[in-house]
């Protein structure tokens, strides 16, 4: 039995930590360039598992041509002057139906001319929403003739 | 002059400046892709040219939501887990059934030879107070019932799996076989708020 016993004692040298702070730099790049900026802050309820669920979704590529209209009830310190209806968000404030159409314009304007017709609409709503206020957006949309549009929705598991 | 050695710069905390780096980035962003069902609105028809479109009553599948979030499908009550077999049954072209839609010869130039084409029209009447899930669920089936077919069509003409692994100019003649006619309605309000 003295096979465990006399184990010669192996010092173990210090590990190197050199190459850490390259290690750390490469998992930061990794995230930079996979990642997006948070877009705006949400001034409407709207986590991502209150958007619908569904499973013929597609990717929203180019995400510097794409708008995005929210939809949603007011975050509880903005109810006492908002109330609890739901609202639309166009950038980081609260909209009326009548500024869509002027927020596409500007939208359209702030993009290269080639690049127009590929302009998309992203329309994230709560999925508690009632389909009126869905159907006025769809109808501005329409006047400012944005016709790309996408319902963003989540993977169904 | 002596020249004087410069002394080598500590790298020992290089590492928590990336950390810190690092840290900041993955509270600042946003990890989650941005997915969901892309549509292509109907562009607001000019006030000379409407014409009454006379479709065959045959060739239009009336999906209707109340603001109950109730079903109805040419005019009889269904339930959504049935609805994406209804629409398959509809978009397919059933050349011997005279309640299914008009068959159209197409020519695709892909595969050389005429196909039968249903000529169905899908299509799509909400009220106001339906809600956007149902909305979203119902526009699902209809677009998930398409990609069905079309994956379907896919392995017939091409041989391939599924849509997805044919070339353009293959799903373009996939495209034409099974086309996504889906309409929706003027908005209206019928039942109210």
């Amino acid at each position: 039995m003295s096979k465990f016993g006399n184990r010669k004692k192996k010092s173990v040298g210090a590990i190197g930590t050199s190459s850490l702070p390259d290690v750390v730099f490469m998992i930061l790049f990794f995230f930079m360039a996979t990642t997006s900026m948070r877009e705006v802050e949400l001034r409407v309820d709207l986590k991502s598992s209150d958007l619908p669920q569904a499973t013929e979704i597609k990717k929203l590529e180019k995400k510097s041509l794409v708008s995005y209209i929210y939809v949603g009830r007011p975050l509880d310190q903005y109810q006492t002057m908002y109330g609890t209806e739901p609202r639309i968000q166009l950038n980081s404030a609260f909209a009326e139906l009548t500024d869509i159409y002027e927020y596409i314009l500007a939208e359209r304007e702030m993009r290269d001319e080639a690049e127009r017709p590929f302009m998309t609409t992203s329309l994230k709503v709560h999925k508690d929403t009632k389909m009126g206020i869905v159907t006025d957006i769809k109808q501005e949309l329409r006047k400012a003739s944005a016709l790309k549009i996408n319902y963003s929705a989540r993977h169904d598991i | 002059m002596a020249k004087r050695e410069t002394p080598e710069v500590n790298s020992g905390s290089m590492a928590d400046i990336a950390f810190l780096l690092l840290i900041y980035w993955l509270l600042t962003t946003t990890m989650d892709v941005d997915t969901g069902i892309a549509r292509q609105l109907p562009p607001i028809p000019d006030k000379t040219d409407i014409t009454e479109v006379d479709i065959n009553k045959r060739n239009i599948f009336i999906v209707l939501i109340n603001s109950e979030n109730l079903l109805s499908v040419n005019g009889t009550t269904r339930k959504i887990e049935d609805l994406r077999d209804l629409t398959k049954e509809f978009v397919k072209s059933n050349p011997d059934d005279p309640s299914m839609p008009e068959l159209e010869s197409v020519y695709i130039d892909k595969l050389n030879k005429r196909i039968d084409v249903g000529k169905g029209v899908i299509s799509l009447q909400n009220d106001r107070g339906t809600t956007y899930g149902t909305y979203i669920m119902v526009q699902n089936e209809l677009v998930a019932a398409v990609n069905e077919l079309r994956d379907e069509a896919a392995y017939e003409h091409f041989g391939k799996r599924n849509f997805e692994a044919l070339d353009e100019d293959q799903k373009e003649a996939v495209r034409k076989i099974v086309p996504q006619r889906i309409s929706e309605a003027e908005p209206k309000n019928i039942g109210g708020k």
